[in-house]
């Protein structure tokens, strides 16, 4: 019975509960639900022959249920996030955001163990329509437009996912989406066959989209940092890494992966540097950090996905801290601007020590958890000889401590003193990060456990198959270069800052502005062409206006051709009478529905 | 910590210019000990430049310095009002 529910359904069942209950009822709840979700989690391991449930819906078999080592990493995590955020936010009033969050993380859940592609696009888009709350939550003007944004990206990935399910089924008859998805070589090596027909294609850029793919990217650091202090914290945990546990079950050894993940771990952090707002530094240090992981799904070999999967663990954990300690800094001082802030360790110390331990573990300082998950996918470059994309990620992972790691904790608790008191975060705020804080260093100094999770138990260095945990991490070189690299760049931090030209240092102050990204596209040239300042009703009417005048030039020019255009379209062997195969009719119904989709995200 | 005032009369060890700078020239210690640290032992790396004395140092260095250089040119191009995107 306790196997025929989907792992996940706790949460979002749960969910349902919270607006009745009140007070400390309330809050054990939230407390309690992840924790019987992970022991749900649990009775499924416990049992190793009951991996797998099916049903049969309308004549297909769909797999609720399906659980393997790649999926119980993601479970895992997800629901130690799960407890950490949900004890963050125990303070908060607002049932909207309990219920939201519980459904997204429940949801999240649900779809890294989903067996086949249609319950996967079913808690997709769940997860798109319930976080969307934790944006809108804010209620401000500036979160409502950001969380529509994210809501039509978010769905227009969704949309992108079906269609390529359609296209797949027919290709293959299989809605499978497990090891049947692709082969495995008998050494548990991944080799995908696909990103080689439409519906593959399709379903490559569904995921591409939600794990913010270069210029896909945008969603991501337009929405999350216009969520609730406590909503942003949740969000950072589930989506993207969904999407990276999506690519990684589907398209693992899928080269183009190797360079779009490069190019993601690099590009972000030029915007990280001249960015004001921390949380949105953290956005894009995100966005950095996904990189590595879609690198090593691209690169395909053991080492690499055990990688992927590892530094997904430690990211959701070390990213989840940053985002919570730079929460209780916006909650408490009302502000999360670097130009507004500084010298706030002297009023929030216990923020201030978990915000650097978080900021040590991105950077992989030793002894921090990124240091024993990163290196996993470096090294898994290196053997594959991809010298040019091992130095890039070289370069952002000095990079990622310049920006995330040294500039979060320097300008919100140092730099120069704001004159900014106030009282330290709240207790379970306070003991949320220490949870966060004391996995980052316990994964750190002791890897052991994490590895011992990991999907491929043996892997392959320098050509001999050895067991991941006698892979050691911590040897006299790998040490002494990760801290030359670190200190060199915190010594390229202080030399910039110090070092003043023309009375003003070369590091790039903080600044009260905003940096144009992608969405300048749809945020700013599609509007401007209309004039500066209209109202959602003007900008309607001249929608409208320009629609009706391109469809009447639209008829003019075809009346003026009537006779050769009506021969063309409707005569006997004209374009519209013919029969179309299927395929092309569906490839027209998909082409519609962006092409809507997108008008509406222009004009919104 | 209740009142602000009391509290910012306080003075933190950081608040004084010299330990700041004690700070800075450990690290520059640090920085140098760490080069220098490439003469004790015999590195087991991949690539052959790997092999360069203190590599990961000055590529660290010289990556960031370029780093900032370059988004400070990004700035000239995508800095706006902060108001930019509110008609």
């Amino acid at each position: 019975m306790i196997y025929s529910v989907p792992p996940g359904m706790f949460l979002i069942l749960g969910a349902l509960l919270i607006p009745f209950l009140r007070g400390r009822v309330r809050s054990t709840a939230l407390l309690l639900l992840p924790i019987l979700s992970a022991l749900h989690l649990l009775a499924f391991v416990s049992v190793p022959a009951v991996t797998h449930y099916s049903l049969h819906v309308f004549g297909y078999e769909l797999t609720p249920t399906h659980i393997d080592g790649l999926s119980l990493v993601w479970g895992y995590i997800f629901h130690i996030a799960a407890f950490v955020s949900a004890l963050y936010s125990l303070h908060v009033k607002d049932a909207v955001q309990h219920v939201s969050g519980l459904i997204y993380m429940g949801a999240a859940i649900g779809a890294v163990f989903a067996g086949d592609l249609i319950t996967l696009f079913v808690y997709w888009e769940l997860t798109a329509v319930s976080s969307v709350f934790l944006i809108w939550a804010s209620r401000t003007e500036r979160s409502y437009r950001a969380g529509m944004r994210y809501l039509l990206v978010q769905v227009g990935s969704g949309v992108l996912l079906l269609s390529g399910i359609l296209f797949h089924f027919r290709d293959t008859g299989s809605l499978a989406f497990d090891s049947a998805f692709r082969e495995l070589l008998p050494t548990g090596e991944g080799l995908y066959v696909g990103l080689n027909s439409p519906g593959t294609i399709l379903i490559f850029i569904a995921f591409g989209i939600k794990a913010a793919f270069p210029l896909l990217h945008n969603w991501l650091s337009d929405a999350y940092p216009e969520a609730t202090p406590t909503g942003t914290v949740v969000l950072s945990a589930f989506t993207t890494k969904l999407a990276i546990y999506a690519l990684a079950r589907g398209f693992p050894g899928t080269e183009i992966l190797i360079y779009i993940g490069a190019v993601m771990t690099a590009f972000p952090i030029f915007f990280a540097v001249i960015e004001n707002d921390l949380r949105r530094v953290l956005a894009y240090s995100l966005n950095n950090q996904l990189g590595f992981m879609v690198v090593g799904i691209g690169i395909g070999t053991s080492l690499s996905l055990n990688g992927t999967a590892a530094h997904a663990f430690a990211h959701i954990l070390y990213k989840a801290l940053l985002f919570m300690s730079m929460g209780a800094v916006l909650m408490r001082t009302g502000t999360i601007k670097g130009s507004e802030l500084g010298g706030l360790y002297k009023s929030m110390p216990w923020t201030a020590g978990f915000c650097i331990v978080g900021a040590a573990s991105i950077s992989a300082f030793p002894l921090f958890s990124g240091f024993v998950t990163k290196s996993l996918i470096l090294t898994a470059a290196a053997q594959e000889h991809h010298t040019v994309v091992w130095l890039v990620l070289l370069f952002a992972s000095a990079g990622v401590f310049h920006h995330s790691g040294i500039k979060i904790p320097y300008f919100a608790f140092f730099a120069h003193d704001s004159g900014t008191r106030v009282k330290e975060a709240p207790w379970n705020m306070l003991v949320a990060m220490g949870i966060a804080a004391t996995l980052c260093i316990l994964i750190g100094i002791v890897p052991g456990p994490l590895y011992s999770i990991l999907p491929y138990q043996n892997v392959v260095v320098e050509h001999v198959t050895i067991s991941i945990l006698d892979h050691h991490i911590y040897t006299t070189t790998h040490v002494i270069t990760q801290l030359q690299l670190l200190l060199f760049s915190a010594l390229a931090f202080t030399v910039l800052n110090r070092w003043k030209v023309g009375g003003a240092a070369i590091y790039p102050p903080e600044l009260p502005s905003v940096n144009l990204d992608t969405d300048w596209m749809y945020r700013r040239l599609f509007l401007r062409a209309k004039g500066q300042s209209l109202s959602p009703v003007e900008r309607m009417h001249a929608l409208l206006g320009r629609m009706r005048a391109a469809v009447d030039a639209l008829v003019a020019s075809l009346l003026s051709q009537s006779q050769n255009m009506v021969r063309h379209f409707l005569g006997p062997h004209g374009m519209l009478p013919r029969t179309w195969s299927i395929s092309a009719k569906a490839a027209c119904a998909v082409l519609l529905l962006t092409g809507y989709l997108v008008l509406y995200y222009v004009y919104l | 910590m209740k009142d602000g005032t009391m509290d910012s009369d306080k003075k933190y060890w950081l608040d004084d210019p010299r330990n700041v700078n004690k700070i800075v020239y450990t690290l520059y210690a640090v920085c140098a000990l760490l080069v220098l640290g490439d003469l004790l032992y015999h590195k087991h790396v991949h690539f052959e430049f790997e092999y360069w004395f203190g590599f990961a140092g000055f590529f660290g260095f010289i990556a960031c310095v370029a780093l900032v250089l370059a988004a400070r040119l990004l700035r000239v191009v995508l800095k706006r009002e902060e108001d930019y995107y509110d008609l």
